[in-house]
């Protein structure tokens, strides 16, 4: 919203420079985005024509001698078709900084010689000067123009660019913001006087007017003028739009526009001749009528959307936009000017319905009070006969149903203030803060206040709505700052914020960089990583920012492949990243499933370049490693079983391995599967993927997690077994089967092999064995003895024997 | 004899000494141990002839001996002294290495700096009383909008501009979406407990907004909630200073101004004075020389939605607040793009 200062000053004395002006509307609420001079005219001034005559060398451009003020007299140089002797115009000398509309640039203006004639300065247009677009002409100021007086001090502006939120309607409208200013300074608000004369027949017999829907329509007034003439706005009307960022049209329109901007209400005119039979009728849009609207678009209608009709047709969509079947024109004579009251709600539907959002819907569906409809009416119908002439008929419609509309009444109570505040304000000094706002103030009794807001305050609804009033414009500064004093609730239990949180540690502690990406991805993506729809088809989002993002990922594997494909882009890696986040499986008619996942991916060399490190790829073992080292640090010892393909198809079919704890499934390692590695392009194979699901490990029996092993007194023996097995059992079996006995405190695999002295189809497999008791020192018969059961059983089970 | 033993001893303790003098380093310094006070040394064998000698020689000779022993011995204690120190202060010279090439790499993994800055919010909070509660990031057009006095056609509704999930329900309505606040838990939680309430809701959100340098379409966000009998707007400027002072320094100054939120009445936003210039420099980067950075949005909980969730608006009041992870990790660290945050580039997350 553009407010002009000059404009605001019309309404309310302002002696605070404009950036504390805008501080202060900041405090209180209306924030101020920007606040943009106009001006910085250098050597330009209100200069005079005093001589037209035709320049000798060119049809199109005219020899003008201009009076600057000062007393001298300059030739200039002009091609405006609309400059003529006796005009108060901006001149600029040579020296001053403008658009230059040739270059597309501000230039500074020199003394040129035009078609042989020397200009000595130049008559500006609007575009020229930044005021406005319009080149077509020069700027003609009014007549009473102090000649020579500075442009600045004539023309300059400042203006003040507001963020206004939905609830502070009244802001949108200048009269609004001057009454803020009023309730923030002190400063009475001058309202426009409205005077004319009704010479006119009455308007009942030139026109009929009716409502047939209220409930869409609660107030309904019209005027009417006659033997108008239309045409160009005069300059300040002009001006004054320009720089609310409007652009004028004509001077009936114009009006319309200004009056909106001035006091907020919308109007509408319609060119009277062009309303068939001169009847309005409001109602809702029968089924298969259609309207052509002023941006030229043909529109369906239907029976939600309230229309403004003639006799037989809709002639405009009600508080949204008019037709073009009733539009002002350049030959029009008699308008019929409209200022009513729309359902907030319905308007706003009907704005949706057609994407048309227009100045007029969002002041309706943030909910105009009906009081405003009549003042704006009489403002606009007197300002179009002020600058198009005509005549005004006798009367205005006002069609108004007072049900529809709430009783506004408001009270307050101190005690409700102190309860919201924490401090005492006295009556009198809320009663001076609803004064200085225009509201209507009556005392109840000593401790409570009822107050009804003025028409433009339309957010004061409830009494905290009147506690924000107060302390709004008291300062929030002066309401004491003090810390929680209420008894502490109980805390809430959050496992999984805290399992989340140790996850997290737990990852980035054993080299892994955390990652946070964008939940949503294509389907693409996923189809990449052989998570088909097939399998899960994924949420989609009805109204996607990009198609790259428009489903919600069922899986976190897409996403750290391409943080790692971008980054293969920069880095030489080692690359180890991985994010917690959820994922979405979606559920009939409920909220999709959000499962916590923690997913990793590792790839490149085993560590940075180095004069030292002999250098590896990363593998499979590296990161079972390190998941291995992540999973005790949550206090986890997991088993490792081989996992199927089917069951992962992103994975290596021969490189994946469950991750198992108390007989459930807690996440999955694997090798990428080549394919897949393809189609992200990485550089570097092996990349290794994880997942760990922490619903899972947030379900694990108690005391699956951390327990206590008493240190032991005694020492431990150790023997070194190398045993030979058949390839296909896993090192795994053979390690469970020496774990599992009680007598056995740790078990270290140290060599695998297979090959010549092995018979084919065997492997070796080398351990250290720790044997340990709690309660005393073991003999070495006692461990001989042990470890020979030990092989007895590996034999039975796995057909292992001990190597020679 | 005993003169030629005698003599012997002379003789080896004199040799033995000479060839010590010349030792510089511990290996030579215990072969001449085991050379002359060995088992087999030289002074052992002489001492060990002495069984040969009568009892008075044996005395003398064994004295003598024994003088030459502890002679040696404390010669070769003494040498092997010299010897290591003057090897120490040799040492810089023999054992140097470059201590300027590059040490052993070694993995680190660093949390995302929105976590970081997720866990310093709420940390701050928690030590205020408030626990931590997670909530759905698919939600409700219900709780995201209805139960917070945002019903459907309210203009405020253009604040968040909502992305929304493809499905159509029986009423052929699209009631579910990706919530757009972290807000919808006021709600969920109120419905599900009695005051007193306290809590903070940290989680992602989702908006339907073209992003550049300070705007992201999914960010984070840290919602808080306080209900009970007696709960003020002070008390809610009291909690969001103590914030402010912990997340940003103990000199900080906030200042509130008032803003709009349709589940808060009266609402506000809250400013800290710029840390970076302290409101010094005109052309300041951080403060676009206002002085004062807003850092978070507030306000008491609106009566609609403690009478939604059932509570007696009269009886119990409350603040709520809402705050950016992100917007705080910018302007802690200086970060100028927001964008940074999830495009997961190694040279941006290892710098925190």
């Amino acid at each position: 919203m553009q407010i002009p200062l000059s404009w605001l000053r019309e309404y309310v004395d302002i002696d605070l420079p404009p950036q504390e002006l805008a501080h202060r509307l900041t405090m209180a609420g209306v924030e101020v985005g920007e606040v943009t001079e106009l001006g910085g005219w250098e050597n330009c001034c209100v200069g005079e024509v005093l001589e037209v005559s035709p320049h000798p060398n060119a049809d199109t451009l005219r020899l003008c001698r201009v009076n600057p003020g000062d007393g001298s007299e300059m030739e200039v140089v002009c091609g405006a078709p609309n400059v003529a002797a006796g005009q108060k115009i901006c001149f600029a000398r040579v020296g001053a900084r403008l658009y230059n509309t040739h270059s597309e640039r501000h230039e500074t203006l020199k003394a040129a010689r035009i078609r042989g004639v020397v200009s000595e300065g130049m008559i500006c247009s609007e575009l020229e000067l930044g005021l406005g677009e319009g080149h077509e002409g020069i700027v003609v100021l009014p007549d009473d123009a102090p000649t020579g007086m500075a442009l600045d001090d004539y023309l300059g502006d400042t203006i003040l660019d507001l963020e206004v939120t939905p609830n502070r309607l009244d802001c949108f409208s200048v009269l609004g913001v001057a009454h803020e200013i009023g309730a923030l300074t002190g400063k009475p608000v001058k309202v426009p006087e409205v005077q004319y004369q009704e010479d006119g027949p009455p308007i009942t017999g030139q026109a009929s007017v009716s409502v047939a829907d209220p409930d869409l329509c609660p107030r309904y007034t019209a005027s009417l003028i006659q033997g108008l003439e239309i045409g160009p706005s005069p300059q300040w009307l002009q001006d004054r739009l320009t720089r609310a960022g409007l652009r004028p049209i004509s001077n009936v329109v114009d009006v319309t526009n200004y009056v909106m901007l001035e006091f907020n209400q919308p109007l509408h005119a319609f060119d009277l001749d062009k309303v068939r039979d001169k009847t309005i009728i409001v109602r809702r849009a029968a089924p298969g009528e259609a309207l052509e609207t002023l941006d030229g678009v043909e529109r369906e209608l239907n029976s939600e959307v309230l229309v403004i009709a003639d006799s037989k047709d809709p002639v405009g969509l009600g508080g949204v936009i008019g037709g073009a079947n009733s539009e002002i024109g350049s030959d029009t004579t008699s308008v019929l000017l409209e200022s009513a009251t729309f359902n907030s709600y319905n308007n706003r539907r009907t704005a949706d319905t057609f994407r048309l959002y227009t100045d007029a819907s969002q002041r309706f569906e943030k909910g105009l009070r009906p009081e405003l409809a009549p003042i704006a009416l009489r403002r606009a119908t007197q300002l179009i006969q002020e600058v198009a002439g005509g005549v005004i008929a006798q009367g205005i419609y006002d069609i108004y149903s007072e049900s529809d509309t709430p009783a506004r009444k408001v009270t307050l109570t101190l005690r409700r203030l102190k309860q919201v505040l924490g401090m005492d304000v006295s009556v009198e000094e809320v009663n001076e803060v609803f004064q200085s706002l225009d509201f209507e103030t009556e005392r109840v009794d000593d401790a409570s206040i009822s107050v009804i807001p003025p028409y433009w305050r339309s957010d004061i609804n409830i009494e905290e709505d009147l506690i924000e009033e107060v302390v709004r414009i008291i300062g929030y500064d002066n309401v004491p700052t003090t810390m929680l004093s209420t008894p502490i609730p109980y805390r809430q239990p959050a496992p999984m914020t805290e399992l989340k949180a140790r996850v997290k540690e737990a990852l980035a502690s054993v080299g892994l960089q955390e990652t946070i990406s964008y939940p949503l991805v294509s389907l693409e993506d996923l189809e990449k990583v052989n998570c088909t729809a097939e399998r899960s088809a994924p949420l989609k989002v009805a109204n996607p920012m990009s198609a790259g993002h428009d489903h919600l990922r069922p899986t976190l594997l897409a996403s750290l492949l391409n943080t790692l494909s971008y980054n293969e882009g920069y880095n030489e890696g080692p690359f180890r990243f991985f994010e917690q986040a959820r994922v979405f499986l979606p559920r009939p008619e409920q909220l999709p499933d959000e499962r916590e996942v923690g997913a990793g991916v590792v790839s490149g060399l085993r560590s940075e370049p180095s004069w030292l490190v002999d250098n590896g790829p990363l593998d499979f073992y590296d990161v079972k490693g390190m998941l291995t080292s992540m999973l005790a640090l949550l206090g986890l010892t997991p088993s490792w079983e081989p996992a199927s393909g089917e069951e992962n198809p992103a994975l290596h079919p021969g490189r994946a391995a469950r991750i198992m704890c108390s007989g459930s499934q807690i996440g999955v390692l694997g090798e990428l599967h080549p394919s897949i590695a393809e189609r992200f392009d990485l550089r570097y194979r092996p990349a290794v993927v994880f997942e760990i699901y922490l619903d899972d490990l947030l379900t694990l029996p108690a005391g699956s997690g951390r327990n206590f092993q008493s240190l032991t007194r005694f020492p431990s023996a150790h023997r070194d077994v190398a045993l030979v097995v058949p390839e296909e059992v896993p090192a795994g079996n053979v390690q469970e089967i020496l774990d599992r006995h009680r007598l056995v405190e740790r078990v270290e695999l140290f060599d695998v092999y297979a090959g010549e002295n092995l018979e084919a189809g065997m492997k070796s497999l080398a351990f250290h064995v720790y044997f340990q008791s709690s309660d005393h020192t073991l003999t070495a018969e006692e461990v001989n003895r042990t470890l020979d059961g030990l092989l007895r059983i590996l034999q039975r089970d796995v057909g292992a024997t001990l190597r020679d | 004899m005993t003169q030629s033993t005698a003599q012997s001893i002379e003789d080896l303790t004199q040799t033995a000494l000479g060839e010590l003098a010349l030792l510089d380093n511990s290996d030579a310094l215990e072969q001449w141990r085991v050379r002359y006070l060995g088992r087999r040394g030289g002074l052992t064998s002489i001492l060990r002839g002495l069984s040969q000698l009568d009892i008075d020689q044996r005395r003398e000779v064994g004295a003598l001996g024994n003088r030459a022993k502890s002679t040696l011995e404390e010669e070769l204690e003494k040498r092997s002294q010299e010897v290591s120190q003057a090897r120490l202060a040799q040492v810089a010279d023999l054992e140097r290495i470059d201590v300027t090439l590059p040490g052993r790499p070694v993995a680190t993994g660093r949390l995302h700096p929105t976590t970081q800055v997720v866990r310093e919010i709420t940390d701050a909070f928690v030590a205020m009383g408030f626990s931590i509660v997670e909530g759905p990031e698919v939600e409700w057009d219900h709780y995201n909008f209805e139960m917070l006095n945002i019903p459907q056609g309210h203009p405020a509704r253009d604040m968040w501009n909502t992305l929304w999930v493809d499905y159509v329900n029986e009423e052929g309505q699209r009631p579910m979406l990706l919530r757009t606040h972290t807000s919808p838990m006021q709600a969920r939680v109120m419905e599900s407990m009695q005051p007193p309430v306290r809590l903070v809701v940290p989680g992602k959100v989702y908006r339907y907004e073209a992003t550049d340098a300070t705007h992201e379409w999914h960010f984070h966000q840290v919602e808080g909630l306080a209900v009970d009998e007696g709960i003020t707007f002070a008390d809610l400027k009291g909690t969001l200073y103590e914030f402010a002072r912990q997340i940003f320094g103990a000199r900080r100054q906030v200042r509130f101004r008032c803003d709009y939120f349709p589940f808060v009445e009266p609402g506000v936003d809250m400013s800290i004075d710029c840390f970076s210039c302290e409101g010094t420099d005109s052309s300041c980067r951080i403060c676009r020389g206002s002085g004062w950075i807003e850092i978070l949005g507030a306000g008491m909980v609106h009566p609609y939605v403690l009478r939604a969730v059932g509570y007696d608006s009269e009886k119990y009041t409350g603040f709520a607040f809402g705050l950016g992870p992100e917007r705080i990790a910018m302007l802690k660290y200086g970060i100028d793009d927001i964008r940074h945050f999830y495009s997961n580039d190694l040279r941006f997350l290892r710098q925190f």
